[in-house]
């Protein structure tokens, strides 16, 4: 075994006897093509709702919840979807969160939460879990449709004005300091800021 | 005597069912004109007002209605939405109106740590108001109307 690993090691590092450098070059920039191809057409293939609610847990739980909620159904037709909140919109953030969520393949494959019961005695953690991801990146998933810069404040409600213009202005609250629970059903909240 | 009885009852029977039948046609229902077989066209959903502007109430013990929109507001057995504005510790924060002490109490009149749990479901008693136009005339009268009128 050993011997045989050798073997392969010696060979990797000595030059080739029978490509040229020519064809070996061209191969590996199409290989590369090929499979830096697939490898994002997967990812995106994953970044889905169709993907997302392809699991009877999140289609029958939190895809319900936001069926009713104004990110989904509302007068002028534009929807978010699960990975617009849920997945960062930039490459790098993006494979980080997608490593992340390997766990959450470990949860499918061993049914942490395959049942309404055990989605609701996991909900609380699994929503603090959204509420720091939301607040360690000052809310970016909301503000990537929701610009600061362009609200319109004589647009907003007295209440809404007295909130944005100054603790979301200075940077004080982030989005999801309030609007928390906006698209699913919240956990019990007790003990939770401003609840 | 009782063939007569008799004659007497069928007739009166034929004309309280003509005139049910007469007054069927001018009841104003709900349903509007729509036969009962058939389904009648629904009326647009009223718009809530949402102007933050306290509204009088009819009666000092009436529930206020409330001059926000409520759509999606969570209240169950996990989680209060509406208090976590108007609870008492919160109105600070929120600045909105605290809810009454009335809420803190039990039926005996004792008072609790946190809302009664009688009190905890908000839109049993309060209301969005909505732009929507009252179905019937609404004859209740403001005590006041009814004191001024008394004291002429």
């Amino acid at each position: 075994m050993l011997q045989k690993l050798k073997f392969y090691w010696t060979m990797l590092w000595r030059p080739s006897r029978h490509f040229s450098l020519a064809f070996l070059t061209a191969g590996g920039f199409i290989a590369g093509i090929i499979f830096w191809g697939a490898f994002n057409t997967g990812l995106e293939l994953t970044n889905t709702e169709t993907f997302c609610i392809s699991c009877h847990e999140m289609e029958d739980n939190v895809y319900q919840e936001l069926r009713t909620t104004i990110h989904f159904n509302n007068r002028s037709g534009v929807r978010a979807t699960c990975p617009d909140c849920h997945v960062p919109h930039d490459w790098t953030d993006k494979i980080a969160r997608k490593m992340q969520a390997s766990k959450e393949v470990w949860g499918k494959i061993f049914g942490t939460i395959d049942t309404k019961e055990k989605f609701e005695t996991h909900r609380r953690r699994l929503a603090e879990n959204e509420w720091e991801r939301l607040k360690a990146n000052d809310s970016l998933e909301c503000r990537n449709c929701h610009n600061f810069e362009y609200m319109d404040f004589t647009k907003q409600g007295q209440r809404a004005v007295n909130m944005h213009s100054t603790a979301l202005a200075s940077g004080e609250k982030t989005c999801i300091d309030c609007h928390k629970g906006i698209a699913h059903s919240l956990p019990d909240m007790t003990g939770v800021k401003g609840w | 005597m009782k063939t007569f009885t008799t004659i007497g009852f069928t007739l009166l029977l034929i004309l309280s069912g003509l005139s049910a039948v007469t007054a069927a046609d001018n009841i104003a229902t709900l349903r509007g004109s729509a036969p009962l077989n058939q389904e009648g066209e629904a009326p647009p959903m009223p718009r809530p007002e949402s102007n933050d502007q306290k509204r009088k109430r009819n009666y000092p013990m009436q529930p206020p209605v409330i001059p926000h929109n409520v759509q999606g507001y969570q209240v169950d057995m996990k989680v209060n939405k509406c208090l976590s504005c108007h609870a008492r510790k919160r109105a600070e924060e929120s600045q909105a109106p605290m809810i009454s002490v009335t809420h803190y109490m039990d039926r005996d009149g004792n008072f609790l740590a946190d809302v009664s749990p009688r009190r905890y479901f908000c839109f049993q008693c309060h209301v969005e108001q909505t732009n929507a136009k009252p179905l019937v005339n609404n004859t209740f009268k403001d005590i006041d109307d009814i004191l001024a009128e008394e004291g002429q």
